[in-house]
C-alpha cells in the first residue's frame, strides 16, 4: 500500500480502536453510506510510487520544461523574473509557518499574525494607503474585488476599466461582474495609454469604480495628473492596479488620488510558478475598510497588557456574516504575503529602489538598442518602467521560436489580447538581465526578416 | 515568560542592508530623462533598513510564536490539518516547475501540462466527474467558479428565472457568501433531528427558481446525508443542479464519489484532502470538476492532449472565461499530484478509513465526559457541544484556550451554528492512537478543572507566549498598521 509512512495506525491499533467504538469491522463504520452510492469497485489509479520513485517521476516531468533558470527570459505581462534572495525560502520554509492554518487561535499564532501586520504596514507605506489586507489570490482577483468594493461603497453597479489594464485582469473582472449582474465598460486606448478624454466622457453619476493600471500592461507610466479629480467629481472611486516594486520609484498612488490600490505582488520575491501561487495585494483609504474583503490583522493587548495581534473586523467576513459578507474569500495567499514581507524587509527602501532603477535603466537600454535595428519600432511613445511594446517585422510566434534555439524566452505576443496590435510584442527586462544577455538578444533580432 | 516581540519597524538602522545586487552594467541615463519628475516618488517609503541576520532572527523568533501541524495535533474541524509530506515541498521547488513563466510557448512547458493532465485524470476517477479545471485558487474560489458555471448553463438554455441557491444550515460560511458573490439569493434549509438536511423542507423549497443546491457531504456535523439520492432526485426533477463542496472529501475516498451521488459540480480543497500545507492561511487550490453537460462552460483554458503533445484548449465558446490570471495555483497542484502518486488507490482509501476510524474512536473517548449531539456513526469529524460546561462557567472558547496550555491546537469553535458551544473536531488520518488518547485525556482533565474552578479555566490560556488577546478592543479601536509615534 502507498503512503504507509504517513499513516501511523497499525492493524493492532485499528482492532483496539474498533473495539473501543463497539463495532466489529471497518466496514461497519461506513454502513451509513447508502448502498446505492457506495463505490462498487476499487479506484482505478496508477500503482502507488515510493518516495524515491515519485521524486524520479516528478523530476522527469520537470526536466521536460524549459525554465527561467536555464533560459534567458524577457517575458513579463504581469509576472517577472526578478532576483529572489535566499533568505525568503528559509523563512517560508519554517514549518511553524507553512504547516499552520489561518490564525483563528491568536495566542499560538502570534508569528504569522505579526508577520501579516508588518506586511500590511509595508504595503501601506508603499502605496500611501491607510489599510491593507492580508492578501488576495492574485492580481486579477484583486482587481475584480477592488472594483466590487467600489460598487459596495458607492451603492452603484457599474465600473469602467481602461484597456491599458492587463487583459488577464480584465478577463477575471469581466467574469466577476457579469456573474453578479454588474455593468462593465472599457475605456479605449490612445497610443498605448488610457484615453483620458474618453474617460471624462464616460464617467458619470452611475459609475462606481474606475480601474486603471500603473505602469500599464504595455509597461508605460501613465500621466495621472488630475485624473482622480475627474473621477471624484462624480463621487466615483479610483481603483489602481500597481506593481508594488515600482512604487519606490513611481509616485505613490495616494499622491495622485487613488482610493483603492490593488495589484500583483509577484515581483516581491515570489517565484513565477507557471502563474500561481501569486500574490494579490489590496490596500485602501480608511473609509473603505468595512467593504474590504479578506483577512486583516490588527493590534491589541493580552490579559497582562502585552502587545499582541489578532484577526480583526471579522464582521466583514464570510464565517461571521455569511451571505452579507464583503466577499467569500477564506483561504488567501498568506505564505506568499510572508515571502513578500521578507523580501521587503531584506531589501528595505533602498534595495527596492535600486532594483527598480536597474529595471528602468536596463529596460530603456534594451528598448533603445532594439529600436535602433531596422524593422523594430516602439509600438507607442511614452515612458517605460521595466517593460515595453515593440512593433516587429514578423510574427511574434516565429521570433520566439528563433530565440528559443538560443535558449532565450522572448517576449509576449500582444495580438491575442489586442487584435489591432498585429506583430506587436512585449519585452520585460528586470535587474537580473545583464548587458551581455541584452546584447545577445539584440544580436539575435538583428537582421531577422 | 510572556513578552511581546519588537516589530520590524522598531529594529534596524539607516545604512544597514540585507541584500546584495550586482552593479548596473548598462550605461545609465539621468533619471529625469527616463521618467518625468512629476511621475517620480517624492519621499522614500518609511520602511526599516535591516541586515540579513536581523531579518532571519526576527522571522525565526516569530516562527517560534506559531503552531503548525509539525508542532502538534491540529484537530481543526473541516480544515483537514493532516501532515504535509516534506517531499512535496521539494518537488514543487524544482526549477522546472517553480521557475516557469505562464506565457512560455507550449512546447517549453510540456512537463507542466502533462502534470495538469495527469492530475485531472486522477481527480476524475477520485470524484466520478468528467472534467476538471485547476484554475480556482482556493475552496471558496472553486465555489464561485462552480456557481458561475451553473449560472452559465442555465442562462445558455434561456432559463433566466433561476435566482436562488439552497444551502443547509450546517454549510460553511463560504457557501452563502459565494451565493451572493454570484448574484444569487440564499435559501437556507433546516436540519432534521438526525442531523440530515430536512428532506420535507427541501421539497418545499425547490421550484423553478432554484439554480442549485450546495451541499457538503459528509456535513460539517461529520454526518453522511442518508437521503442523498432522494435529495438529488428532488432537485434534478425541478431542473436544479447539485453542487458538492469538497471540503470534507477526506472522509469518503474510495468509498463513495460525489459524481455517483448525483452531484453535477464538485470542488476539492486539495490543501485539505490532498495534503498540501495551508501556509498560515494560503495558498490553497480548489479544482472544480463537472459532469458532461457542464463542460462547455468551464473556465479557459483546459489542458488537453493531441497525440503525444499537450496543449491549452481555449476553444470553448461558451466558457465563463477566467477566474484567475493564469492557470491556477500550479505550485500547489504539483504537491498534491506527488501525494496522489505516492498514495495510489489503496493508500487513499486507507486515508479515509483511518480518518473515519480516528474520528469515531476519539468521539467514543470524549463521549464519556462530553455531550456529542446526533448519536450515530460519524465520518471524518464530530461536534462536541460544551453547553453543559458553559453553564458551569467555561464554554467552547475557554476549553479551546485550555487546550492551548496542554500543547494542542483546539477544534474549530462555535461552528456549525446549529450546535451550541460547538467544538468541531477533525482528528484526520495522520494521527496515531497515542495522540488521540493524550488529547482525550487532556479534554477529561479540562472537564475536571471546570468542575473545580471554572473561573480559572475561563481566564486561560496561562502558559502561552501571550495571554488571552482582547479581540473586542481590536475591533473597537482598530490598529491595522504600525505608525510612527
Amino acid at each position: 500500500m502507498g503512503g504507509k509512512h504517513y499513516l501511523p495506525l497499525t492493524d493492532e491499533d485499528r482492532r483496539e480502536m474498533l473495539s473501543t467504538i463497539g463495532v466489529e469491522s471497518i466496514e461497519d463504520l461506513f454502513s451509513d453510506i447508502p448502498s446505492e452510492v457506495r463505490l462498487q469497485k476499487e479506484l482505478d489509479l496508477p500503482p502507488a510510487l515510493s518516495e524515491l520513485e515519485a521524486v524520479r517521476h516528478l523530476n522527469s516531468l520537470a526536466a521536460k520544461n524549459k525554465h527561467l533558470n536555464n533560459c534567458t527570459s524577457f517575458m513579463g505581462a504581469g509576472v517577472y523574473d526578478h532576483f529572489i534572495p535566499a533568505v525568503i525560502k528559509h523563512v517560508t520554509g519554517r514549518s511553524e509557518f507553512y504547516t499552520s492554518y489561518t490564525p483563528y487561535q491568536p495566542e499560538i499564532s502570534q508569528g504569522i499574525l505579526q508577520a501579516i501586520f508588518e506586511y500590511q504596514t509595508m504595503i501601506c507605506q508603499l502605496t500611501g494607503m491607510d489599510v491593507a489586507n492580508a492578501s488576495m489570490y492574485d492580481g486579477g482577483t484583486a482587481v475584480a474585488e477592488g472594483a466590487i468594493m467600489g460598487c459596495g461603497s458607492t451603492r452603484r453597479s457599474k465600473a469602467l476599466v481602461s484597456r491599458s489594464v492587463s487583459p488577464f485582469y480584465r478577463a477575471v473582472l469581466k467574469n466577476y461582474f457579469s456573474s453578479r449582474g454588474l455593468d462593465l465598460e472599457e475605456i479605449p486606448l490612445k497610443d498605448g495609454h488610457t484615453d483620458f478624454s474618453k474617460l471624462e466622457e464616460m464617467v458619470d453619476d452611475q459609475v462606481a469604480s474606475v480601474v486603471l493600471q500603473q505602469p500599464n500592461f504595455f509597461g508605460l507610466a501613465e500621466d495621472l495628473d488630475g485624473v482622480a479629480d475627474i473621477i471624484h467629481n462624480h463621487n466615483a472611486v479610483l481603483v489602481m492596479s500597481v506593481d508594488p516594486l515600482s512604487l519606490t520609484l513611481l509616485q505613490a498612488p495616494a499622491d495622485y488620488g487613488a482610493d483603492i490600490v490593488v495589484g500583483e505582488g509577484q515581483s516581491l520575491g515570489v517565484p513565477p510558478s507557471f502563474g500561481g501561487p501569486l500574490l494579490g495585494i489590496m490596500a485602501a483609504r480608511q473609509k473603505f475598510v468595512r467593504q474590504m474583503p479578506g483577512r486583516i490583522a490588527g493590534e491589541t493587548v493580552d490579559s497582562e497588557g502585552n502587545r499582541g495581534f489578532v484577526l480583526t473586523l471579522q464582521t466583514r467576513e464570510q464565517h461571521i456574516r455569511r451571505e452579507k459578507a464583503s466577499s467569500n474569500i477564506c483561504s488567501n495567499e498568506a505564505l506568499v504575503a510572508l515571502a513578500a514581507a521578507v523580501y521587503m524587509a531584506a531589501l528595505g527602501p533602498k534595495g527596492m529602489r535600486e532594483v527598480a532603477e536597474q529595471c528602468l535603466q536596463k529596460a530603456n537600454y534594451a528598448r533603445e538598442k532594439i529600436t535602433a535595428l531596422s524593422g523594430f519600432e516602439p509600438a507607442f511613445p511614452g515612458f517605460n518602467f521595466k517593460e515595453f511594446a515593440l512593433s516587429i517585422p514578423g510574427k511574434p510566434e516565429e521570433l520566439n521560436k528563433k530565440l528559443l534555439q538560443k535558449d532565450i524566452l522572448g517576449g509576449v505576443d500582444a495580438a491575442p489580447f489586442y487584435p489591432e496590435l498585429e506583430n506587436t510584442m512585449l519585452f520585460a527586462v528586470t535587474e537580473k538581465r545583464t548587458r551581455e544577455e541584452i546584447d545577445t538578444l539584440v544580436r539575435e533580432l538583428e537582421g531577422w526578416k | 515568560m510572556r513578552k511581546s516581540k519588537a516589530l520590524l519597524f522598531e529594529m534596524g538602522r539607516s545604512g544597514r542592508q540585507g541584500y546584495s545586487l550586482p552593479s548596473c552594467d548598462v550605461p545609465e541615463k539621468p533619471l529625469d530623462e527616463l521618467l518625468p519628475q512629476k511621475m517620480q516618488r517624492s519621499e522614500p517609503p518609511d520602511m526599516p533598513e535591516l541586515s540579513e541576520v536581523e531579518v532571519i532572527r526576527h522571522y525565526t523568533e516569530l516562527s517560534t510564536r506559531n503552531f503548525g501541524v509539525d508542532t502538534g495535533f491540529y484537530p481543526l474541524g473541516s480544515c483537514t490539518m493532516k501532515y504535509n509530506p516534506k517531499v512535496n515541498e521539494e518537488v514543487a521547488a524544482l526549477p522546472g516547475f517553480a521557475c516557469l513563466h505562464p506565457c512560455q510557448p507550449e512546447e517549453t512547458v510540456q512537463g507542466a501540462l502533462e502534470l495538469y493532465y495527469n492530475m485531472e485524470q486522477r481527480l476524475k476517477e477520485l470524484t466520478g466527474m468528467e472534467r476538471f479545471t485547476m484554475q480556482p485558487s482556493a475552496g471558496a474560489h472553486g465555489e464561485l467558479t462552480g456557481l458561475m458555471v451553473i449560472q452559465a448553463y442555465h442562462r445558455h438554455r434561456g432559463d433566466h428565472k433561476r435566482n436562488k441557491v439552497l444551502i443547509p444550515v450546517t454549510a460553511h460560511g463560504t457557501n452563502p457568501a459565494t451565493v451572493t458573490m454570484a448574484g444569487y439569493e440564499v435559501v437556507q434549509l433546516p436540519a432534521d433531528e438526525r442531523g440530515n438536511v430536512d428532506l420535507e423542507a427541501l421539497k418545499e423549497a425547490v421550484d423553478d427558481t432554484t439554480s442549485a443546491l450546495m451541499l457538503t457531504n459528509p456535513s460539517t456535523l461529520g454526518l453522511f446525508e442518508e437521503e442523498i439520492t432522494e435529495m438529488a432526485r428532488v432537485v434534478h426533477d425541478k431542473g436544479g443542479l447539485l453542487y458538492y463542496d469538497g471540503a470534507n472529501l477526506n472522509a469518503i475516498m474510495g468509498y463513495a464519489r460525489p459524481g455517483d451521488m448525483g452531484f453535477d459540480v464538485v470542488h476539492l480543497n486539495i490543501h485539505k484532502t490532498l495534503s498540501t500545507p495551508h501556509g498560515g492561511g494560503g495558498p490553497g487550490s480548489g479544482p472544480v470538476g463537472v459532469k458532461e453537460r457542464l463542460i462547455p462552460f468551464l473556465p479557459v483554458p483546459l489542458v488537453d492532449k493531441k497525440g503525444e503533445q499537450f496543449y491549452f484548449d481555449y476553444d470553448l465558446p461558451d466558457s465563463i472565461g477566467k477566474v484567475q490570471s493564469f492557470y491556477g495555483n500550479f505550485g500547489v497542484v504539483v504537491k498534491a499530484y506527488n501525494y496522489v502518486c505516492m498514495m495510489g488507490a489503496e493508500g487513499l482509501k486507507q486515508v479515509s478509513t483511518d480518518a473515519v476510524l480516528n474520528s469515531n474512536y476519539l468521539a467514543s473517548l470524549l463521549q464519556k465526559t462530553y455531550t456529542i449531539p446526533y448519536d450515530r456513526l460519524r465520518k471524518h469529524e464530530f461536534v462536541v457541544s460544551a453547553k453543559p460546561e458553559k453553564k458551569k462557567g467555561a464554554g467552547a472558547g475557554d476549553i479551546a484556550k485550555a487546550l492551548l496550555d496542554r500543547g494542542f491546537h483546539p477544534p474549530t469553535v462555535y461552528f456549525p451554528l446549529i450546535v451550541d458551544e460547538a467544538l468541531m473536531t477533525e482528528p484526520n488520518d495522520t494521527e496515531s492512537k497515542e495522540t488521540l488518547d493524550a488529547y482525550a485525556q487532556a479534554m477529561e482533565e479540562i472537564a475536571k478543572d471546570i468542575d473545580k474552578d471554572a473561573e480559572k479555566v475561563a481566564a486561560g490560556p496561562h502558559y502561552t507566549v501571550v495571554g488571552r488577546l482582547d479581540e473586542v478592543r481590536a475591533v473597537r479601536n482598530p490598529v491595522l498598521r504600525w505608525e510612527k509615534e
